[in-house]
């Protein structure tokens, strides 16, 4: 028996959600009584690997193949399967990260395993195993269970803290004995949006909305970004006359992300854009309109226009970090 | 070239979204359903403009009960050709996905489609569980997509950029935003849609593996702690104290 977590890796460096889901994954091991065994695939140094010791990991699979330095959901699937089998896994953890909750549906058939996505917390385990998530966009919250004997859970991102500890995990090549039948997808080019942090696992990010009244107009709040080492986001109105990419659109039909710090300057609030965010830890809303419903979902509201507020809390931002 | 769309039901996205039954059960009266918007605006138009261009069909395929139908005929106002409702409860994203790959199995389809995810249980997870199913390769969050023969170029959401890739019929996608523009059904469609034809088939006994438990309402928020815009210092005072996020 045993709790296994799938690192993803990105570069040779294990992402920040993979320690997130190790931190998780090792916790409901010690939860279990069980130990937490983590597997990797791709070119990644062991030295790298064996430092998921620090979140509890106790030994890591690693199948080091040239052919899934790109994602593959079918091969995937068999890797971390095979791995499933090898460690007696009963439960199964991996990041809510694209190619996580590409991954987890697959696996939930192969080894006839319940799944349940975008794990907010850790997983109850005193009486009915339940695992919780929010549900209608955010508007509700369910407590799964579980018909099949075994688990999987994809954890979302900030959702849980990464544990640092002392230790160093066993790291042991592995092979699934891949095919290239196994292989469906050939990778031509990978396209990065820019130099900025992705949006998906941003932990503090600045979005706005059409209260900015034009593209021309977003040069303070990318600064705002800047200053904070946050991402940029944008309300469904204003991906949809291409102001800012649709990869920034966060919303009931778009991204649903959950930050610790999400300020909204210029953003009214609509129900199907608090579906996107209301997870966020801190919410802050700026906005000339004082009925403006988003105030009703913020935790801090600044009643003001964005062309005044903006600059000035850039200007305090700036001074805040010249003395912290 | 056969093309098979996923099409679910979803709430209105304005929907109050209450629980009945001591929390166990989603309260779905006086809910309005819609198809769901990714299912609709995304995979069913992409298919519709596949076809448009090199010919075939578009068959929508929906788990459901009879009180589903308004929404499957929407879809074929839209555009499809026929559709096919799999007669049973939706209960969990397994049974459903194993209720469509058991239609889908005999019946050689192309591309399967699906909405990126639904906005009632945000799973993630039929499109993924189909291709595991159907035993083929599966793209999350296609953003774009050329058919050229039986080989398919898509592009398809990563963190932070996009990859380009290509695989080969038959194959799943799930599809969201760049992916197609959303239509909307005129005149001649709707009524062209009350002939097309809507086939109903026997449910086959499948699993379930997950249940709701209970439900909660999402945790409230205080009140909101305005501050003055003459003193901006004080929120940034509050996000590094008081709510310890700088």
């Amino acid at each position: 028996m045993s709790v296994l977590i799938f690192v993803e890796t990105q570069e040779g460096k294990l992402k920040k959600s993979a320690r997130e889901a190790a931190s998780y994954g090792a916790k409901l091991a010690g939860k279990l009584g069980t130990d937490a065994v983590a597997v990797a695939v791709g070119k990644i140094d062991h030295s790298e690997l064996a430092t998921l010791g620090q979140q509890g990991v106790s030994k890591v699979l690693h199948e080091e193949n040239a052919k899934l330095d790109h994602f593959d959901s079918r091969a995937f699937t068999k890797v971390v399967a095979a791995a499933a089998d090898k460690a007696g896994a009963t439960v199964l953890v991996l990041s809510s990260t694209f190619n996580g909750k590409a991954l987890a549906p697959r696996l939930s058939v192969r080894l006839k395993a319940g799944v349940v996505t975008n794990a907010t917390e850790l997983a109850n385990t005193e009486g009915t195993f339940t695992v919780k998530k929010a549900v209608f966009s955010g508007k509700g919250v369910a407590n799964f269970t579980f018909a099949t004997d075994k688990k999987i859970i994809t954890v979302n991102a900030n959702s849980f803290p990464i544990a640092k500890g002392e230790g160093s995990a066993a790291v042991e090549d592995f092979s699934a004995g891949l095919a290239d039948s196994d292989f469906g997808v050939k990778v031509l080019h990978v396209e990065k949006a820019g130099e900025g942090i992705p949006l998906p696992e941003a932990e503090l990010v600045v979005s706005a909305g059409r209260g900015l009244k034009g593209p021309e107009n977003w040069g303070m709040i990318e600064e705002m970004a800047n200053l904070l080492h946050a991402a940029t986001a944008c309300s469904r109105a204003v991906s949809d006359v291409d102001w800012r990419p649709h990869h920034e659109h966060v919303g009931q039909t778009g991204l649903t992300i959950s930050p610790n710090l999400y300020i909204a300057v210029g953003i009214s609030g609509a129900i199907q854009h608090l579906a996107g965010v209301s997870s966020s830890k801190t919410i802050v809303v700026i906005n000339v309109d004082p009925e403006a419903p988003f105030f009703k979902a913020a935790d801090y509201g600044i009643v003001g226009d964005a062309f005044a507020v903006v600059p000035k809390l850039n200007e305090a931002l700036k001074k805040y970090y010249a003395n912290n | 070239m056969k093309f098979l769309v996923c099409v679910s039901k979803a709430p209105d996205t304005t929907t109050k979204i209450t629980f009945t039954d001591n929390n166990t059960k989603f309260n779905e009266d006086k809910v309005q359903w819609i198809m769901n918007p990714t299912d609709e605006w995304y995979a069913l138009v992409k298919a519709l403009e596949l076809k448009e261009k090199l010919g075939g069909t578009v068959t929508t395929v929906t788990v459901g009960k009879a009180d589903v139908e308004p929404v499957i005929r929407k879809g074929l106002a839209i555009g499809a050709d026929d559709a096919v409702r799999i007669d049973a409860d939706d209960v969990d994203a397994y049974q459903v996905a194993a209720l469509i790959a058991d239609y889908a199995k005999s019946e050689g389809y192309d591309i399967i489609f699906t909405g990126k995810e639904t906005i009632n249980y945000n799973g993630f997870m039929v499109a993924g569980m189909l291709s595991e199913l159907l035993d083929l390769p599966y793209i999350s969050l296609g953003v774009k997509l050329d058919l050229n023969g039986n080989t398919a170029t898509v592009v398809r959401e990563i963190e932070g950029g996009e990859e380009t890739l290509e695989v080969k019929t038959p194959f799943v996608v799930s599809c969201q935003k760049g992916m197609a523009e959303a239509r909307i059904p005129n005149m001649r469609g709707i009524m062209a849609a009350r002939t097309k034809p809507l086939k109903v088939v026997a449910a086959a006994s499948v699993d379930t593996y997950t249940t709701v438990h209970h439900f909660e309402a999402p945790k409230e928020r205080g009140n909101v702690k305005l501050i003055s815009p003459d003193n901006v210092e004080e929120l940034v005072r509050l996000l590094h104290e008081e709510a310890k996020v700088i």
